[in-house]
């Protein structure tokens, strides 16, 4: 890749000059795809990024929100930070360190505001588990989450992993971060007066990733695997460690400006964005970098992708203390030069002795923000076909129940960290995560995922089903929706019916988002991520929060005391069904509710009564999955379904609540949603199931034995 | 590189605001060294006991008063080399040996307790996990001799429930070293199931015995890889059967 012709005009153009090679570098890298947003950027004003807990939106490294206060420890204000982001391309090349070097970088990007992080959560795409490849790639992005994640000690709470053969070739790795922070501590990436130094803290800069950013920005070969790999970078969670608490430290003390953390495009990037968006330029000397090998030339500097490093702006009186915090904690520390006036300028040694080279002098606005954005065809995709299939309840049953979209996820959560923190109130294997912020005596609930096959059926509502579905995750744990981020996943956005699926994603989630009062305040797009194998579906990954009072949550295992209800409206409709995937046959998405905003808040009141025993989330796998997951050795179910199509059809926005009071919760929600009574809860460990006549039980082992796949094939 | 100064601080100027925190109010130091990540967790649950605890970063050394050690789960120095060996070898750790000695109680959790063994502060080792991978779930325990001050607030053949959360937890010692701990009674739990069976099957790790946790030469010095201070705090709403091990502390 090089810089194009017409980019490479516009920069001339621009600067009266052709471009240096560093400078070309740059542009080539900033403005690509994976950096500028060219082609996706026109589609993301589509999103409602405020509200009044919003406090720093999109454009930082993370979104700030405030948190409503429940009685907690502190007096002052307590925020969360959240950002997202992918690590596709590096993780189909190289597994382990490119889904690590994906959660460093988002925990990064929340040290950036002042945050400390506090949980993290992946979801993750696959192609079909049968092959050997899809284990191959899973088992090496899970263990590098894990080896990352866990070392750092911030917990991975929750998540998602689906198969679909549409990944086949270019798995996705989607890793959101939640980070706290209050308003004395908030920092943001916005230079804040010329004269302030840049300071460059953590891991020496080698000749790692080179054009990262513009690798992201590919469709992935063939030959990926072995030609792409210099282009991924090699975390060190150590030295990532030592950083969160030397950031710890320099926020402690004030020392900090503004920060930015080095990701795509490294110091080029981290700097030019720092100071273009506060109003300024920057004169850097390259030379000054803390470097790892000999002989590096300014472009490598500039552009390097080496891990664990942040580049902060510090006061002059300060900076001898920032200085001392690194050395305390082992980390490298160079004072690279300062925020300034005018361009943003990079020098390096000339080649006589005291001679200075400049390599680079443009305007740090242009740089960061003037990539021209690209206007792409989009051909709408159309509405399948009504074909569903015959279905055999048993077997269906079994192969749904079974498959490993809807199977145990326990292999994977088992490996991550979800205790560290003393903060996991709710673990991974429920609808949502929990996480006590003690200091607002608030509950914070996690919900993050994609379901592809509802957005490759029906891209526009499967993605408003995609926010649904993360929102009564929430609710179905008694919480309020408070924000979401997004990762948008898509291929290549040049083809039209490809860009035309995106760009009805991107408006889905928007749409659904802005009915659910839930602003969308940052997020991440990752294009280009076909293979031989075509483009992966369009994949709009939507990491929500919200808040409750209070830690406590009913779970997603059966008392064995209540009445089993069923709440919300479901359809006839299996587009998008696991069913589907599993029998064959086509069909239209289901219908969405059209009072969502109800359906999710009353869900929320109802979970949180005391005559509340358990409440379960229905989603892929419909009603069948749903009562299976809630099974437990010791409690059971026994529920009557009109037909088939009833436990398998996925209509989102619906819930299996256990309650000992029926009644109360048929008045909740009169009005709001039907409210059907499936049966009651057993003590025998069993679930019976009577579908229109015909009966079927399978007891928890056998259900447990269904459900452990992936144990089963990956120990 | 860390430059030295006579005095053996490291070379702060003296108007910085971190100089090597002078800590006099400890009684319970929790020793935090690079990678160090339940330091935190560990003060929390030991100030919820009302003990009065505090990080301590491992360069500048144990403060005076201190009354108790923790050496805190974590990846000192990133597990590199080998878990808890480089750790074992840094200078806070002939401190900790030395108040070990005087009688001062220490607990060594998870990479804690790989460093006490690397520091020979107990025998035998912790090694990688039989599955080969990071587990994070919840064992049974059971309490082998409650006649020591880590179980005093137990029975014997109690079973309780702790986290785990570790690579390499599989408790490795040679056959006749192992006889005699048990001989001195120095096993403080063994993985068990819900019911107490010390089974195979109940054994998350392939520890020897299913060893989770022991006594070193002095009966103030313990070691496990589960964490207590993870089953502690009643406002998660689960398990707090980690309680009665810190209350050493109290």
């Amino acid at each position: 890749m090089s810089l194009s012709d017409p980019d490479r005009e516009l920069v001339t153009a621009e600067l009266g000059r052709d471009p240096t090679p560093t400078e070309a570098a740059l542009f080539e890298n900033l403005w690509s795809e994976h950096c500028a947003y060219r082609s996706s950027r026109p589609l993301l004003s589509a999103f409602d990024s405020e509200s009044d807990q919003v406090v720093v939106g999109p454009g930082d490294d993370a979104a700030v929100v405030s948190v409503p206060d429940n009685g907690g420890t502190e007096d002052s204000e307590t925020y969360v930070t959240m950002g997202i982001e992918s690590h596709n391309h590096p993780s189909y090349v190289d597994p382990y360190d490119g889904a690590a070097t994906g959660v460093g970088g988002i925990v990064r990007d929340t040290l950036s505001m002042g945050a400390y992080p506090i949980a993290l959560a992946d979801s993750l795409y696959f192609g079909g588990f049968d092959r050997e490849h899809t284990r191959y790639l899973l088992d090496g992005v899970v263990e590098g989450i894990a080896d990352y994640g866990n070392a750092i000690g911030v917990p991975t709470v929750g998540g998602s992993v689906e198969f679909h053969d549409g990944y086949e070739g270019n798995p996705l790795v989607n890793v959101a971060c939640v980070g706290l922070v209050d308003g004395e501590r908030l920092v943001t990436a916005e230079a804040q007066a010329a004269g302030n130094k840049l300071v460059l803290v953590g891991n020496a800069t080698g000749r790692d990733g080179l054009g990262g950013a513009s690798f992201a920005s590919e469709d992935l070969a063939e030959d990926a695997e072995t030609e792409d790999r210099p282009a991924v970078q090699v975390g060190d969670p150590y030295s990532e460690k030592l950083l969160i608490e030397a950031n710890e430290d320099l926020i402690d003390a004030g020392l900090v400006q503004s920060a930015r953390d080095l990701g795509a495009a490294g110091l080029g990037g981290a700097s030019s964005e720092l100071v273009a968006k506060g109003g300024f330029g920057a004169r850097i000397e390259l030379d000054r970098v803390h470097q790892r090998e000999p002989n590096m030339n300014p472009l490598e500097i500039v552009l390097a992708e080496s891990q664990e490093r942040m580049v902060y702006e510090v006061r002059l009186e300060d900076v001898d203390d920032v200085a001392a915090v690194a050395e305390r904690y082992d980390l490298g520390c160079s004072v690279i030069g300062e925020v300034a006036e005018g361009n943003y300028v990079c020098t390096f040694e000339g080649s006589e002795p005291g001679e200075r080279e400049t390599v680079v002098d443009v305007p740090a606005e242009f740089l960061a923000d003037g990539a021209p954005m690209n206007d792409l065809v989009t051909v709408e995709p159309p509405e399948p076909e009504r074909n569903p299939p015959d279905v055999d309840v048993e077997a269906a049953f079994e192969a749904v129940v079974g498959s490993p979209n809807a199977a145990s996820k326990r292999w994977v959560y088992r490996q991550y960290d979800h205790e560290v923190g003393t903060r996991t109130a709710l673990r991974p294997g429920d609808d949502a995560a929990i996480v006590a912020l003690r200091e607002a005596g608030t509950g914070l609930a996690i919900s993050s995922g994609a379901v592809p096959a509802w957005t490759d059926c029906a891209p526009y509502d499967g993605a408003r089903a995609v926010a649904l579905e993360n929102a009564t995750n929430l609710a179905a744990k008694g919480a309020t929706p408070l924000a979401a981020v997004d990762c948008l996943n898509g291929g290549n956005p040049e083809t039209p019916d490809v860009y035309g699926g995106f760009s009805a994603v991107v408006d889905g989630l928007a749409d659904m988002c802005r009915e659910l009062s839930v602003p969308v305040v940052g997020g991440n797009v990752s294009l280009y991520n076909d293979s031989v194998a075509g483009p992966i579906p369009p994949t709009p990954t939507l990491a929500m929060i919200g808040t409750k009072a209070g830690y406590d949550a009913p779970t997603a295992e059966l008392d064995g005391d209540g009445a089993l209800l069923l709440v919300g409206a479901g359809s006839d409709a299996l587009g998008g069904s696991e069913l589907l995937s599993q029998a064959g046959g086509t069909d239209r998405f289901p219908t969405l509710p059209e009072n969502a905003p109800e359906v999710v808040a009353t869900l929320a009141d109802v979970a949180d009564a005391d005559a509340t025993l358990s409440v379960h989330d229905v989603s892929t796998g419909g009603l069948a999955v749903a009562l299976a997951e809630l099974l437990t050795a010791d409690a059971g179910a026994d529920v009557a379904v009109d037909d088939a199509v009833s436990l398998f059809e996925e209509t989102p926005g619906r819930a299996v609540v256990e309650t000992t009071d029926p009644e109360s919760v048929a008045e909740a929600f009169d009005d709001v949603a039907p409210v059907t009574r499936l049966g009651t809860a057993t003590d025998d460990g069993s679930l019976s199931l009577d579908v229109g006549g015909e009966e079927l039980t399978v007891d928890a082992d056998r259900v447990a034995a269904i459900r452990g796949v992936l144990d089963e094939a990956l120990d | 590189m860390r430059t030295r100064n006579d005095d053996g601080f490291r070379g702060y100027d003296t108007n910085c605001r971190f100089p090597p925190q002078e800590v006099v109010a400890v009684t319970v130091a929790v020793v935090q060294f690079g990678g160090s990540n339940c330091d935190r967790d560990a003060v929390r649950a030991l100030s919820h006991l009302g003990v009065d605890a505090e990080r301590v970063w491992h360069e500048d050394g144990l403060p005076e008063d201190t009354e108790g050690i923790v050496v805190p789960g974590g990846f000192s120095y990133g597990d590199y080399l080998r878990a808890g060996a480089m750790a074992a070898h840094s200078p806070i750790m002939n401190a900790v040996r030395d108040a070990a000695a005087d009688g001062v109680p220490v607990l060594g959790v998870c990479n804690g307790a790989q460093i006490g063994c690397e520091a020979g502060l107990t025998p035998g080792a912790f090694t990688t996990n039989a599955s080969a991978r990071f587990q994070c779930e919840y064992v049974h325990l059971r309490i082998e001799n409650a006649d020591t001050p880590w179980t005093a607030a137990y029975d014997e053949g109690e079973i309780v429930s702790v986290p785990i959360a570790h690579g390499e937890g599989r408790f490795e010692i040679a056959n006749d070293r192992y006889d005699d701990l048990v001989a001195d009674d120095r096993v403080l739990f063994r993985y068990c199931d819900a019911d107490g069976n010390v089974t195979d099957d109940a054994n998350p790790n392939g520890s020897k015995g299913n060893v989770a946790g022991i006594l070193g030469q002095r009966e103030t010095v313990a070691v496990l890889m589960p964490h207590p201070e993870r089953a502690s705090l009643p406002d998660l709403n689960r398990s707090v059967d980690g309680r009665g091990i810190l209350q050493v502390f109290g």
